[in-house]
């Protein structure tokens, strides 16, 4: 972990000097981020991180990853949000499945196991509604990331990520169970907790807690 | 129907099929061994396994709903009944979850204490695990050895918390309350017995035959598939990957103890066997290390909008009892954010994945639990084995229903 430390201070240092010069597109920049419509713009137009006070635990994983990401100028990096220690980067969902490929072949990222998979629902007059949180973690390197997808609610598909690890399988199936969030491409996308009659998806905010009517299994 | 027989080990390759059929059974929910209520389908050719699919969902419970309906502080118990035979460990990661959003300093005793408890815990739910492991594969006995030595750690987290399967004993700031007087002692008085104890399992299993031809090369699963299929924990390091939370992540101080990780490399139900009974032992090296390190101190953070205060200064300060009855009443706001808190449980990775909306309600609370990403790895594991095998792959995983279905 020491070398890994004082690379990411070194890093940290010349990213601080670019930050300045970047510093009036920051600005203009919506700090909410209203993501996945404009995905093509978000790609080439970057926002900066939406918080510069970085928590000292914090550097030497966040400094170390901003610079790589930013290093290979791949599309899907959209905002980049530091806050409690932890590093999230949303992704437009047509991208996700790229994103998830190259942080876990990349050497120096090596994200190889995929921790979790959970979804999240911002409230009923939020729009885009759903969330769905990707958490990373490299065995080798022992650091962690969250990729953020956002989905409005009249078309909450995103591609699967079954394809880059097998373990995905059984988080996206909890999550289109609870928030009815659709993985396309998904090898057996049916419902994992609760029953395969169930009307509703449960963990959606509208959805109340004693549910619609009492379940009978006769 | 013909069988598929391409990706399974020669031993199992069937030239004469006279029949060439295949057979599904409904292994579950209330079959003995499978730990509760989980349902195995299983295609079977014979005796061997084609096809395995778990089906869960069966103890489901709506916790994580729950969760968004109750106060931060309310939320522990809950966390109690998911993972029932860790619940210290899953307290532990729901309550650093909301600490880290509220940047809440831990005093040095509770920390300690946290240590003390959760290294009691993780041996109390392994010896679960290695008593039904045994009952399920024929090994009676082991299972009294096992409950016998549980019972004590049970009462000393009774002694601790007044609970036993269910404590709450970590509270949003540090601990319920101190330890009882004595309590040290007690620990000791374990510490000493219990290295005996392990010696006696080693007698009753490791070196016996009916065991180890029940285990060894049964449900491999190699260092690569078990990254693929996230597996942690034990299983993890049971296929010859280093990988502890305690030692990667550390947190409540975890870095301060000297203790060994265990890593064999056979991948199989016999290094899962190795890797926790190795661990039982480095868990009491770090039971005893936290022992001699309880200094006396605060076990609760100075914050007094979040913690409750004692009662004796609740009864003479108007400020306390002001905080107490707003704690209580109202709960205590969060800073919007999010986090997602990963320890080292008895299972493997406990993440709790904590967002909040600056309310005194969480807005969603996730616990990626380990035996439900466990026990997705099952099918990989068991097809191409026989059927006899998938209870002795069941038990090697260690899974726990409740912190599956939550």
């Amino acid at each position: 972990m020491s070398a890994v430390v004082a690379v990411g201070g070194e890093v940290l240092t010349k990213f601080m000097a670019e930050e300045n010069k970047s510093a009036q597109t920051d600005v203009q920049t919506d700090a909410t981020g209203k993501p996945t419509e404009g995905a093509a713009t978000l790609g080439t137009d970057r926002q900066e991180p939406g918080s510069q006070e970085t928590s000292s635990n914090a550097i030497n994983l966040s400094a170390l990853m901003l610079v790589e990401l930013r290093g290979h100028q791949p599309a899907w990096v959209g905002e980049i949000i530091e806050a409690f220690g932890e590093v999230t980067v949303i992704v437009p969902r047509e991208l996700i499945v790229e994103a998830c490929r190259f942080l876990k072949s990349e050497s120096g990222l090596e994200f190889n196991l995929l921790s979790d998979i959970c979804g999240a629902d911002r409230g009923t007059e939020e729009e885009p509604r759903f969330e769905v949180n990707y958490h990373l973690f490299s065995t080798s390197k022992h650091h962690r990331l969250r990729l953020k997808v956002l989905l409005n609610e009249d078309d909450p598909h995103l591609p699967t990520v079954t394809g880059v690890w097998r373990t995905a399988n059984w988080h996206e199936r909890e999550t289109f169970d609870h928030f009815g969030v659709i993985f396309d491409g998904h090898p057996d996308l049916r419902r994992i907790l609760l029953p395969d009659d169930w009307q509703g998806h449960s963990l959606r905010k509208d959805f109340p807690l004693r549910g619609y009517e009492p379940y009978s299994l006769t | 129907m013909s069988v598929s027989t391409t990706n399974l080990p020669p031993q199992f390759e069937i030239v004469d099929r006279p029949l060439d059929t295949q057979m599904t059974i409904s292994m579950g929910p209330q079959h003995p061994s499978t730990h509760g209520v989980l349902r195995l389908e299983l295609v079977l050719d014979g005796e061997m396994i084609v096809k395995c699919t778990p089906d869960i969902g069966y103890l489901h419970t709506g916790m994580e709903k729950l969760f968004e309906y109750k106060k931060y502080q309310q939320g522990i118990v809950i966390t109690d009944r998911m993972d029932y035979l860790n619940p210290l460990g899953n307290n532990l990661g729901y309550v650093m979850a909301v600490e880290k959003l509220l940047g809440l300093e831990i005093p040095e005793r509770a920390q300690v204490i946290r240590v003390l408890m959760c290294e009691l815990q993780r041996i109390a739910s392994h010896l679960v695990w290695l008593g039904t492991h045994a009952l399920d594969i024929g090994a009676m006995t082991v299972f009294f050895y096992c409950f016998r030595e549980r019972e004590k750690i049970l009462n000393l987290i009774e002694a601790a918390s007044g609970g036993r399967l269910t404590p709450s004993y970590f509270r949003i700031g540090g601990l319920m309350m101190d330890l009882p007087a004595g309590f040290e002692r007690r620990v000791k008085q374990f510490t000493d017995d219990f290295p005996g104890a392990v010696k006696e399992f080693h007698t009753l299993l490791s070196g016996n035959t009916i065991f180890r031809s029940r285990t060894q090369g049964v449900g491999q699963i190699s260092a690569e598939d078990a990254i693929d299929w996230g597996l942690t924990g034990p299983c993890l390091r049971g296929s010859g990957v280093d990988l502890d939370l305690r030692r990667a992540n550390p947190y409540t101080g975890y870095e301060k103890y000297d203790f060994e990780i265990p890593v064999e490399h056979d991948g199989d139900v016999w290094a899962r066997y190795l890797v926790r009974m190795r661990e039982m032992a480095e868990s009491l090296k770090i039971v005893k290390q936290a022992a001699s390190r309880l200094l006396p101190g605060p076990v609760k953070a100075d914050a007094p909008k979040v913690v409750l205060p004692d009662r004796e200064a609740m009864k003479t300060h108007m400020d306390a009892l002001i905080h107490h009855f707003l704690i209580v009443a109202e709960g205590f706001n969060v800073p919007a954010g999010e986090v997602y808190h990963a320890i080292e449980g008895s299972k493997g990775e406990l993440g709790v994945y904590v967002k909040s909306d600056g309310g005194p309600k969480p807005s969603r609370v996730h616990v990626r639990g380990p035996s439900f990403v466990n026990l997705s790895a099952l099918p990989h594991m068991v097809e191409g084995e026989m059927v006899a095998d998938v209870v002795a792959v069941i038990g090697s995983i260690d899974i726990v229903l409740g912190e599956i279905d939550r």
